[in-house]
């Protein structure tokens, strides 16, 4: 049976896959899906401390949590969309300029 | 019998969700990253049904495979001469993120070792949970929840004004 | 091994064959709608000497012809996604049938047994969320077939099925808060009463505008005629299964057709009383013929509604002429999906208002 470390172990690994892509990938497309990754690793860690104490608290979070994540994507590619429109690309050091 | 299988399907789970994860934060290929991340979708809900949190795994599926995935995958078409099949996405500059993220990761795995952490019961309880939720979101959660749909709501109106097309 | 895995395993196994076998059936009904709509040749041509049967040997022709063709790669398409995107259309297309339920529960050596693969308390949540799973496979082929008129409809059918998703979903909202679950086979089960001892209560006479949302959003859901613009053959070739050929091709067509049956039973269950034999309830039901004839009742009255909204798709789509991309769009955004929340706010006040009346509330 594993144990929570085990499953807390997996949210640690994606967390850390998350933040590796966010500081290192220059595509803000991917930047954007390893944000995902990273909530996805905090919802693995919130239901593992919900199974471990027999409580729901923690799976209503996590559906507070995909709300969050629905909400980010939605916005972020909108910027992405706008970027794209008034640069040409989606990289993100091309991004330089404060005003449109 | 039992016990093995649920390990078994722990790690197969497991497997598919960081296996996904790392094609999809490191691949070059823009492609690759997208449909790599519905694999750690689909890995992240087995693990939340092995959690004991099933409509979460539902949730999950139809959150971020039907609706999340299917954005960033608009974002890409939107964003790319797309059927160019080596669409590249490069990477910044690697030592720098490398070393800050090596950091914070050593210092979640320092912090989570730390902890001694308790052996779970050996069958998980299946309860339904699916009513328990929703009387939380009608009760303890009543104004997080009234607030997120204000969020969503927010989110509708500034995404659409970003998304745009300037009137000229 | 006690009783209810063993009936698991065979409903996962029986199932999934079910909807399989009813492809031929439904690919001849298609045929020979058609043929009776349009005026066109019907499929009675194939035959063995004299031997027609209706056109029933064309699916069998069909099959063989698919089964026996090369498989064919294009050497432009990509390796592991070109053969992958045809399964994730196909594969989640059948996981969705397994929380249909096909009849009332059964009582077996004192166990309690679904007639569904898997009883789900959140059994909708779970449908549509594995039916959205199919819109990346068709994405996928759609761009692995490294062709412009595929990748052209793999993109329409994203834009389409998304759209449509937010209205199919908000559509049956109305039928759920009536119902007050989420359970298939709960929801088919408070169909067995009835209004005045004479009309009985489907979800079709309470939620009328709800019903016809959620049709509309189905056929579009399914990529059917009117709304088969991702494979629009005056514009797109055959559009995201262009450069499909041979059994691959032939797995589209089943996750089409699997997708059909399954909105069929997702629309008899949630508003035509899915298992329910008018006017006869369960118990009743099993009270005079027995548990065996109670259950093979209910599943020719639950098939029977099926098929019948699979002749409406098939009626559908050799009536109505194809949209325009535009008028897609719209319709979907400015039309269904405000009257859906119409639909959703309305029904919400007067459920509210009954409450009141009960005093409930």
């Amino acid at each position: 049976m594993p144990a929570p470390l085990e499953y807390l172990a997996v949210s640690c690994i994606l967390f850390g896959i998350g933040i590796a892509g966010v500081l290192t990938r220059r595509n803000l497309l991917v930047i954007l899906m390893s944000i995902e990754l990273m909530l996805n690793s905090a919802n693995l860690a919130f239901l593992t401390f919900s199974r471990l104490h027999g409580q729901l608290h923690g799976q209503v979070i996590a559906i507070f949590v995909m709300t969050v994540a629905a909400a980010e994507a939605a916005i972020g590619l909108a910027i992405v969309v706008a970027l794209f429109r008034q640069t040409g690309s989606v990289r993100i050091d091309e991004a330089t300029r404060l005003r449109g | 019998m039992e016990a093995l299988f649920h390990v078994a399907t722990f790690y197969v789970f497991a497997a598919f969700a960081l296996a996904g994860a790392a094609i999809s934060a490191f691949s070059r290929r823009l492609v690759y990253c997208v449909f790599a991340l519905l694999l750690t979708f689909l890995g992240v809900a087995g693990l939340y049904v092995l959690l004991s949190a099933d409509f979460l795994a539902a949730v999950q599926v139809l959150l971020y495979a039907g609706g999340i995935l299917v954005l960033l995958i608009f974002g890409v078409m939107l964003t790319h001469e797309i059927a160019d099949v080596s669409t590249e996405a490069n990477f910044t500059d690697i030592k720098f993120g490398a070393v800050i993220s090596g950091i914070l990761w050593l210092l979640l795995v320092v912090y989570i070792c730390k902890v001694p952490w308790a052996v779970l019961d050996p069958l998980p309880p299946y309860a339904p949970t699916t009513r328990a939720i929703g009387l939380q979101f009608l009760g303890d959660y009543l104004v997080p929840f009234e607030y997120s749909s204000f969020v969503l709501l927010l989110v509708v109106l500034g995404a659409a004004t970003l998304a745009r097309k300037e009137v000229d | 091994m006690n009783i209810e895995y063993i009936a698991g395993i065979i409903k996962a196994v029986t199932i999934p064959v079910m909807a399989l076998n009813s492809i031929p059936l439904l690919v001849w009904m298609e045929r020979r709608g058609s043929a009776f709509i349009q005026n066109r040749h019907g499929p009675n041509r194939a035959n063995i000497g004299p031997i027609t049967l209706f056109g029933l040997l064309h699916p069998f022709a069909d099959a063989i012809k698919c089964v026996f063709k090369e498989p064919f790669r294009p050497t432009k398409a990509h390796p592991i996604f070109y053969p992958l995107a045809p399964a994730l259309v196909v594969v989640p297309a059948l996981l969705t049938l397994a929380v249909v339920p096909l009849a009332d529960h059964i009582f077996l050596m004192g166990a309690e047994i679904p007639m569904s693969v898997a009883e789900l308390e959140y059994g909708i949540v779970y449908m549509f969320a594995v039916s959205s799973i199919s819109v990346l496979g068709i994405t996928l082929a759609g761009w692995a077939s490294n062709n412009k008129f595929s990748l052209m409809g793999g993109l329409r059918s994203t834009a389409q099925m998304i759209s449509y998703e937010l209205s199919l979903g908000l559509s049956i909202f109305g039928a759920l808060l009536v119902y007050g679950s989420l359970n298939p086979n709960e929801i088919a089960r408070l169909q067995g009463e009835t209004f005045f001892g004479v009309i009985p209560a489907w979800g079709v006479l309470m939620q009328p505008l709800g019903f016809l949302l959620f049709l509309i959003a189905a056929f579009a859901e399914a990529n059917r005629n009117p709304f088969d613009l991702p494979e629009g053959e005056s514009e797109l070739v055959a559009g995201y299964h262009t450069e499909y050929g041979g059994m691959k091709f032939s797995m589209f067509m089943m996750g089409e057709y699997v997708a059909m049956v399954t909105l069929s039973a997702l629309t008899v269950t949630l508003f035509f009383g899915g298992w329910q034999v008018p006017w006869v309830t369960t118990e009743a039901l099993q009270a005079t013929v027995g548990q065996p004839l109670r259950v093979l009742c209910q599943f020719l009255a639950f098939a029977g509604k099926t098929l019948f909204f699979c002749w409406l798709f098939i009626w559908v789509r050799w009536t109505l002429p194809r949209f325009r991309y535009d008028q897609l769009m719209r319709l979907g955004w400015k039309v269904i999906l405000p009257l859906s929340i119409v639909n959703v706010f309305v029904t919400a006040l007067v459920l509210l208002g009954l409450g009141w009346m009960k005093g409930t509330l």
